[in-house]
């Protein structure tokens, strides 16, 4: 007998209520489905609070030559030509639709002299393309969509988590989970599940991520039978705080760079102008990040192991009006005044270009009834993502993810059956840690898995030590078995670590398999035994799926693209 | 400051009643309070409840109170507090215990619903110009993360229990950008007055004092709307204005609330 | 389930409001001292006014308290016809409710610290400034007017006390009115009814009629604005201090020296 769950119906299910589960709430809400959101934080605390630079689109208000096709190229040349796109289509021409969108539900961009929305530039951008407000441009993303979903008629679930999707056959049922606040568990029925529940940085010790980054949604897709793709494409943001420990990782916005800040090494040079003296400081991320890691494996390092970054050299007021909480956490948090003096920074893991595989025009995943959208989704951003495109893409995929969820609701005439045996599995796996007298701590468990991707999948990698990290999994996960934890279920941190361990360790394990797979260096993949970028495997994304309860890895070619975008990509090169 | 300890009296418990309880956590350079909750949770007492998302002041989860003194717990450095004596960390007061220290702070959340949303008017969709003169002070209110600080803080609500009556600081910042917003249409001074419950508002500014992203809610937010609702309704000069004039008038947020959706629970 | 149900399910869920706030000290000082600084300057300023109606003039120097001059006979102070307006511009000013609302009332005494039950002011429960009489604080903005007015006779008075004898005359008097009378401009140019006033209340600056120099003016205030409780502290001793000073020197404390001028 399952123990005693409760029961919620919703036509449309989301899980996550950062940027890409809340305008997909939107979306799904106004095309009349019934909708429930699922968020494991509060309403408005999602990842995307922390978004900083700003979100790209071709609005051409500061550089009217700009356009989606520059937009388009842009994102496919940083992505190393193996996006999906369909998807970067899609995108370069609606996110400026957005942008306006967001303005007309109340949110506040900065603004140029002639009262339009002012953009920045920002690293392998050709043109300023990001509107933002200040460095805090995802709380204005999520504050606005917050306010206007709640409006809508969507119903949130707050400190919710959910751990496991349910099927019937081969279509989506459902998800399993319990509420925080008092360990109840939930079964929500649903006739379409839109996973929006972001990315898995906190697998990595150093990492921008928050607390919720653990790769849930792509773990249960995997579970649930859909592909994961390109997971071996981790993007290290190259600057993120180095001292104190503490806040080792905090992330420092590119703004910094794109407001003109400066990267140099401790002998003072600004060590850019060896590894891409034309875009410099704005060269993509995964170079800018590389050359700093190169820098300080050279011994020219800062005295706490980073670059320095300096934008001291401009006027106080200015930094402090366009870098308002850059200013503010170095004041704070290191007690260095970025006017005065440079930041020192390092390559912090921030962003998952890898995850479940969708379909572009309806973000469908390859289970039916199963979407995902935002960081959870792969496609769009290839082996590097842009900076600012993140943002755009949680609202352009949101809507998408939305209206097409909706649609197939709406087909559905009746909630599908769920058989009892799926949630007394899961319950089985949740419960276990209570009962278990194994001894091993969850905390530590992470903290260990922490250690092996830092060492064997962090930002160089070699097939050797990839191997050696996939042992070490192995022999994690066994541990992970043996987790136990005290307590009771209201509230206990602990419970959910011992959960998100076993989402994490999947999700590991998928990175590290496509990463031996790509034997080649692309974007944010670099791997030391081969250094080169092989041609042969820019026509192919690795694909990660469950066949016989084991992971296997394929790879699977990029349909060619049509002659338009070709020529899209020919004229702006 | 190597192999030094710090001593912790972290308040747990749950809504039938709770202490504190003291733990030792060793000093690292530039730690926060939130770093050394971390610490206990992985090697002291793992059940220890803390909300926390970002570790970064971004996200507003963290919020706590810290030697009696509303903080972000992520924002708040050891080597700011005194050495020589414990560093105690309680919950919030003024919202019901969940455990330890989480608090239900759901009631915010059902009064952000009962405020209408931005209204802009029916245009023809192009894009809007709006110059910097105009939204420049708007900056400020959306700076809020929705720590629930100030809320935690105002008198109104923690000592009197007003709950009813006012909607809290955190939601004057929330009506000052609608209010001042040069597109938004509706005319929210009535709705202050009456649901919102400005007037329980007697601007002691301790809203001001704990706000961790320095917003002026007081200075701001709630003497400008405080000033709105007086043009209304204590200004017998402008009443007999606009009684001799007659003059038109925006459309008013309704009174009391607009479709507000159940919470779950 | 609001807050209130919950409190009135289980009252034992929120943790009572306390001034023994663990780990806090020292909070009773300000509102303390604000008290004690208040009563000094409430109990100076009404003798002065109510009964000190003598020795307001030295020279060409006029006690502030007692501006403008009106030459009256009755056997009140002159001096309330008049004081009222400062008065019960500083009594609803935002600043000093702030101040007196924990000072006084203890309402709260200090951030995040409890209150004293007391039985509030003129109402059952605690109501905030909707009922008689601080609802009454909103008609702030009309001792604003009416002090631009007294700034305005403030103004003359200090012009004239650098007039004496048929010329030009500078006196330690004369620049303690000189400085009082700046002070009390910044505490009037800073205060929030008048930042409503110039442009608060304006929504669309570039749509607005005169939009453009009633943002500038709006910048201006709003730029003093964040000073103002530093003005109403420094007016306050200002005040008081110009008009101890004329007292004594009419007393004849400093004998019968004007100032250089006089050569002695
Ligand atoms: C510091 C920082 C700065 C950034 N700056 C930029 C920038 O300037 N521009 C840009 O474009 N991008 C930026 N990014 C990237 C961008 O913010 C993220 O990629 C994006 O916000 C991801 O949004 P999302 O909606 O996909 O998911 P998230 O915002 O991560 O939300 C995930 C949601 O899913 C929920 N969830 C997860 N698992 C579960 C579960 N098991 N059960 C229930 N709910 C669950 C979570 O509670 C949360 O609500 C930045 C990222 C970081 C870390
Ligand atoms: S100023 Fe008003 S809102 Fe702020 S804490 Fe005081 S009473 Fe509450
Ligand atoms: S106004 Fe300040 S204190 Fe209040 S919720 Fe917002 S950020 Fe927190
Ligand atoms: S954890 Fe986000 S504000 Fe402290
Ligand atoms: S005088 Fe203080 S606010 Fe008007």
């Amino acid at each position: 007998m399952a123990v005693d769950y409760e029961i919620h119906d919703h036509d449309v299910l989301i899980i996550g209520a950062g940027g890409a589960g809340l305008r997909a709430a939107i979306q799904a809400s106004n095309a009349g489905a019934s909708v429930g959101v699922v968020t494991k934080s509060l309403l408005g605390k999602a990842h995307t609070v922390m978004a900083e630079g700003g979100m790209a689109a071709s609005l051409g208000n500061v550089d009217p030559a700009d356009n989606w096709k520059v937009h388009f190229a842009d994102t496919m040349r940083s992505g190393k030509m193996i996006n999906n796109w369909r998807m970067v289509e899609l995108f370069a021409k609606d996110a400026p639709n957005q942008v306006y969108q967001l303005e007309r539900w109340g949110a506040l961009f900065d603004r140029t002299p002639e009262g339009k929305i002012m953009q920045r530039p920002f690293g392998a951008h050709t043109y300023r393309r990001l509107a933002h407000v200040g460095d805090r441009t995802g709380l204005e993303l999520i504050r606005t969509l917050e306010d206007r979903s709640i409006h809508t008629g969507a119903t949130v679930y707050m400190e919710c988590i959910v751990t496991r999707l349910l099927k019937d056959g081969d279509h989506i049922a459902g998800a399993f989970g319990y509420f925080r606040d008092d360990g109840r568990f939930v079964l929500f029925r649903a006739k379409a599940i839109i996973l929006a529940s972001g990315g898995w940085g906190r697998m990595y010790k150093v990492t921008s991520n928050s607390w919720e980054c653990t790769g849930d949604g792509v773990a249960m897709a995997y579970e649930a039978g859909a592909e994961l793709r390109d997971t071996e494409m981790v993007q290290f943001h190259p600057t993120g705080m180095v001292w104190p420990p503490g806040v080792r990782g905090i992330l420092v916005t590119e703004g910094v760079r794109g407001e003109g800040g400066l990267l140099k090494n401790s002998l003072g040079e600004r060590f850019m102008e060896k590894y891409d003296p034309k875009k410099m400081e704005l060269s993509s991320r995964d170079v800018v990040a590389r050359s700093i890691y190169r820098e300080v494996q050279e011994g020219r390092g800062s005295p706490h192991g980073g670059a320095f970054l300096d934008i001291s050299y401009k006027p106080a007021d200015f930094i402090r009006t366009k870098l308002p909480s850059m200013y503010e956490q170095f004041k704070v948090l290191a007690d260095i005044d970025i006017t005065k003096e440079p930041m020192q920074v390092a390559p912090t893991v921030h962003y998952a270009m890898g995850g479940v595989d969708v379909d572009g025009d309806t973000a469908a995943t390859t289970v039916p009834g199963l979407y995902a959208a935002g960081e959870v989704a792969s496609g769009l951003h290839g082996a590097n993502r842009l900076g600012g495109n993140s943002l755009s893409d949680l609202v352009v995929f949101g809507t998408i993810a939305g209206q097409c969820a909706a649609d197939h609701a709406r087909g559905i005439a009746s909630f599908p059956g769920i058989d009892d045996a799926q949630i007394r599995d899961e319950q089985e796996i949740l419960l276990r840690p209570f009962e278990s007298g194994g001894g091993e701590n969850p905390y530590l468990i992470h903290q260990d898995l922490q250690d092996i991707m830092a060492d064997h999948a962090g930002i160089s990698r070699t097939g050797p030590g990839l191997e050696e990290g996939l042992a070490k999994l192995a022999a994690l996960r066994e541990r992970a078995c043996r987790i136990s934890i005290k307590g009771s279920r209201i509230f206990n941190p602990a419970w959910s670590m011992a959960r998100d361990d076993l989402f994490m360790l999947t999700v590991a394990e998928a990175v590290i398999r496509a990463a031996l797979a790509r034997t080649e260096s692309r974007g944010a993949h670099w791997r030391l035994d081969y250094p080169e970028l092989d041609p042969e495997q820019g026509k192919v994304n690795y694909m990660v799926c469950k066949a016989d309860g084991c992971m296997e890895v394929h790879a699977a070619p990029i349909p060619p693209m049509p002659p338009e975008l070709q020529e899209v990509i020919e004229e702006t090169s | 400051m190597p192999d030094e300890t710090i001593t912790f009296r972290v308040w747990r418990g749950d809504p039938s009643g709770g202490q504190e309880v003291e733990y030792r956590v060793p000093a690292v350079t530039g730690m926060v309070v939130l770093d050394a909750m971390h610490y206990i949770q992985a090697y002291l007492d793992g059940d220890l409840a803390v909300r926390w998302n970002c570790k970064a002041a971004k996200c507003g989860s963290c919020s706590a109170e810290i030697n009696g003194f509303p903080k972000l717990m992520c924002k708040t450095r050891i080597d700011g507090l005194p050495a020589d004596a414990p560093i105690h960390v309680h919950p919030m007061r003024s919202f019901p215990v969940i455990r330890d220290l989480v608090t239900d702070v759901s009631w915010n959340y059902r009064v952000n619903k009962e405020i209408a949303p931005f209204t802009p008017a029916e245009d023809d969709g192009e894009p809007w110009i709006m110059y910097q003169e105009d939204v420049q002070r708007l900056y400020e209110p959306r700076k809020c993360i929705e720590c629930f600080l100030c809320q935690n803080t105002c008198h109104v609500l923690r000592n009197h229990d007003d709950f009813a009556g006012y909607y809290g600081p955190r939601y004057m910042v929330r009506y000052q950008y609608l209010a001042m917003h040069p597109k938004d249409i509706l005319d929210r001074r009535e709705a202050l007055k009456q649901k919102a419950g400005i007037g329980y508002c007697n601007i002691t500014k301790c809203c001001q004092e704990v706000c961790p992203e320095h917003i002026h809610i007081t200075d701001n937010a709630i003497i400008p709307l405080k000033e709105r609702v007086a043009d209304e309704y204590y200004d017998p000069i402008r009443w007999a204005i606009r009684k001799l004039t007659g003059g038109e008038r925006k459309p008013e947020e309704s009174t009391t609330g607009p479709g507000i959706v159940e919470t779950p629970k | 389930m609001t807050v209130e149900e919950r409190v009135a399910e289980a009252p034992s869920v929120r943790q009572p409001p306390t001034n023994a706030m663990p780990g806090r000290g020292g909070w009773w000082i300000q509102p303390n001292s604000v008290a004690i600084a208040f009563t000094l300057f409430i109990l100076y300023s009404g003798w002065s006014v109510l009964f000190l109606s003598g020795h307001t003039t030295y020279g060409p120097y006029l006690s502030p308290f007692y501006s403008p001059h009106i030459p009256l006979n009755w056997p009140l102070s002159a001096a309330i016809l008049v004081a009222w307006v400062p008065l019960g511009f500083r009594a609803t000013c935002y600043y000093y409710r702030k101040a007196y609302y924990r000072a006084y009332f203890r309402d709260p005494p200090a951030c995040a610290i409890g209150e004293p039950q007391h039985p509030h002011l003129f109402a059952g429960s605690y109501s905030g400034e909707r009922k008689f009489p601080w609802v009454l604080n909103n008609f702030h903005r009309y001792f604003l007017y009416l002090a631009l007015i007294v700034l305005g006779f403030l103004w003359w008075d200090t012009i004239n006390a650098f007039h004496y004898g048929g010329t030009w005359y500078v006196g330690l008097g004369s620049l303690l009115m000189l400085a009082n009378v700046i002070l009390l401009t910044g505490y009037t140019f800073s205060c929030h009814a008048l930042r409503h006033l110039v442009g608060g209340s304006v929504d669309c600056f570039s749509c607005a009629f005169a939009g453009r120099p009633r943002h500038g003016m709006y910048g201006l205030v709003s730029k003093i604005n964040p000073y103002h409780p530093n003005f109403a502290w420094l007016s306050l001793a200002s005040v008081a201090a110009v008009d101890i000073y004329i007292r004594l020197a009419s007393y004849g404390a400093f004998g019968h020296c004007l100032g250089t001028h006089f050569g002695c």
